[in-house]
């Protein structure tokens, strides 16, 4: 990938909302230059959505997560894949990445009460011909995700005004 | 008590700092947004931060040897040569000093003999010319203008120079213009420099900030100029290290023998800390080519544009900087004066910003605005002056 396209992503990373005419200032770029690399890269899949990065604790929502650690038989030609596209599928599952170590997929996943979630590992995960095992871990807390810190950050500690 | 008989009255002259009213004004502003900082915005990098946490907890609480720790200075000596062609020993031609200002302190207490003239571009950095007084010399401002991109040119410099006349400070890339300067007109003045036998003092503390293709020049690589420059740099601005106060110096070894001696029995060293920091800053940017750097410089460049073109959509003439993290824009159309500007913005809109009078006569009709602000506040900020001059 080439520098400016790379550019263009830290860019909107940092805030996907950026008009299209500010980027191309803060590029010295062309803005017809801007919303073709744009165009591009949504259509090669590089960029997949905007969606904001969302802290759910401040929400006010009854909301679970938890992460699952699933131990698979990998199947003949398909190896991990034909399994992790049947779990993907559920609804609750937000994320599901093949591992290695000790187990062979990590799920992020997300129910509205703790009984869901728990219906969902006894009744939809673990009953899954190849699934062998699974731990499930909920999450407490999020201090960090996608890079940006939920916690308040401590205020500009520099002085105001200074030579 | 009357202490005037016992205080020096060249220092009691000296006039307190112009920038030191607006602090007073901003601290009792709490929403203001300030683009009247001199300093990054960013944190200095966690892995440097954390070497200097494992170095207190390894128990590193000693001095160091005067001139800093050698592997420091290595390190220091192998940056400068890959990314400025400078050639310094380590051994005898560098020393670590107490942030960049430090080193001004020294050059300028080791050079100057009492009345000894030193050339000063304007506007520039608050301190070179109370350093200069405090030295015991003379300081002679010479004029840069904005039509001449803030460049200190050769006529200039020529006109300036008297039979007193011994040290020239180059302050390039400049606070607060953000002006570089390039290396044709860097030979020029070194044409002046040597016909008059001057002694150059190169603060190059914004170096890493420069926008231009050609990118930075030091002076001190022009033929026969490393003999008669004193380099100073440091790693505030580089590597957001503002707090740590780490820098250094570096001249030919009979020169810097005799700024060590004031460092030596003035300051000692530099803290271990922050030493053991500044050498993390330069090995992790050896093995990742200063990546550090790289991502702080880019979201300068990325927030310099944006500054340019909103003061020139507001129909203000601004130059475009091409180093440091400051915008210089020309206020001249408001029939304002640079403090009359600032007060008022700050006080109806809640924008701080540093009148260019801050840095010499000659920043008069200018406004320094230092774009190291996250971009939200910018934007808002740029709004808000744009409000405020409408509503002139």
């Amino acid at each position: 990938m080439d520098h400016m396209k790379l550019e263009l992503l830290q860019l909107l990373q940092q805030d996907c909302r950026t008009p299209l005419e500010k980027l191309s200032v803060m590029m010295n770029q062309p803005l017809e230059t801007i919303a073709e690399m744009l165009d591009d890269m949504e259509k090669t899949g590089v960029i997949l959505r905007y969606a904001p990065v969302i802290n759910w604790d401040r929400v006010g929502k009854e909301r679970v997560e938890g992460m699952i650690e699933v131990r698979t038989t990998p199947q003949r030609d398909e190896g991990f894949d034909a399994i992790a596209k049947r779990i993907y599928r559920f609804d609750e599952v937000k994320s599901v990445y093949l591992m290695s170590g000790a187990y062979d997929l990590l799920l992020h996943v997300e129910a509205p009460t703790l009984k869901e979630l728990a219906l969902f590992v006894s009744s939809k995960l673990s009953v899954l011909e190849n699934v062998t095992g699974t731990a499930t871990h909920f999450v407490l807390k999020c201090y960090k995700s996608d890079g940006i810190i939920f916690e308040p950050e401590p205020k500009d500690r520099r002085l105001a005004v200074n030579p | 008590m009357d202490y005037s008989r016992y205080l020096n009255p060249a220092i009691a002259a000296v006039p307190k700092s112009g920038i030191r009213r607006f602090f007073d004004i901003v601290q009792t502003m709490p929403q203001a947004i300030s683009l009247g900082v001199g300093e990054p915005d960013f944190v200095t990098p966690f892995h440097i931060r954390n070497a200097a946490i494992d170095s207190l907890l390894d128990g590193e609480t000693q001095y160091t040897s005067n001139a800093g720790k050698i592997s420091l200075r290595n390190e220091i000596a192998y940056y400068l040569k890959r990314r400025y062609s400078l050639t310094y020993d380590p051994n005898s031609e560098i020393v670590v000093t107490v942030g960049a200002s430090e080193g001004i302190d020294l050059a300028l207490r080791a050079l100057l003999n009492p009345g000894d003239e030193v050339v000063v571009p304007e506007p520039s950095y608050v301190s070179y010319c109370p350093g200069v007084i405090f030295a015991g010399g003379v300081p002679v401002p010479i004029v840069t203008d904005a039509d001449n991109n803030f460049m200190l040119t050769a006529e200039t410099l020529k006109a300036a120079i008297t039979p007193k006349t011994k040290v020239l400070i180059m302050p390039y890339p400049n606070n607060p213009t953000g002006a570089v300067i390039d290396r044709e007109s860097l030979q020029k003045l070194r044409d002046v420099i040597l016909e008059n036998d001057l002694i150059v003092i190169s603060d190059e503390i914004y170096s890493e900030l420069t926008y231009s293709e050609e990118g930075h020049v030091s002076i001190a690589t022009l033929p026969e100029m490393r003999e008669r420059t004193v380099y100073i740099n440091g790693f505030s601005k580089a590597f957001a290290m503002t707090g740590w106060r780490i820098g250094y110096l570096c001249a030919p070894a009979a020169l810097l023998e005799n700024m060590l001696k004031i460092h030596q029995y003035a300051i000692m060293c530099a803290s271990i800390q922050a030493q053991v920091a500044a050498e993390e800053a330069l090995k992790r940017g050896r093995e990742d080519d200063y990546a550090d750097v790289r991502t702080m410089h880019q979201s300068y460049n990325h927030r310099r544009r944006l500054m340019v073109d909103g003061f020139r959509a507001m129909g203000l003439d601004c130059y475009e900087p091409l180093g440091a993290f400051y915008v210089f824009p020309s206020i001249q159309k408001t029939g304002l004066t640079s403090e009359v500007f600032c007060e008022r913005l700050l006080r109806e809109k809640g924008v701080a910003c540093v009148p260019g009078t801050a840095f010499g006569e000659c920043g008069e009709g200018f406004i320094r605005c230092c774009y190291a602000t996250a971009l939200d506040q910018l934007t808002v900020a740029l709004e808000k002056i744009d409000e405020f001059l409408q509503d002139l």
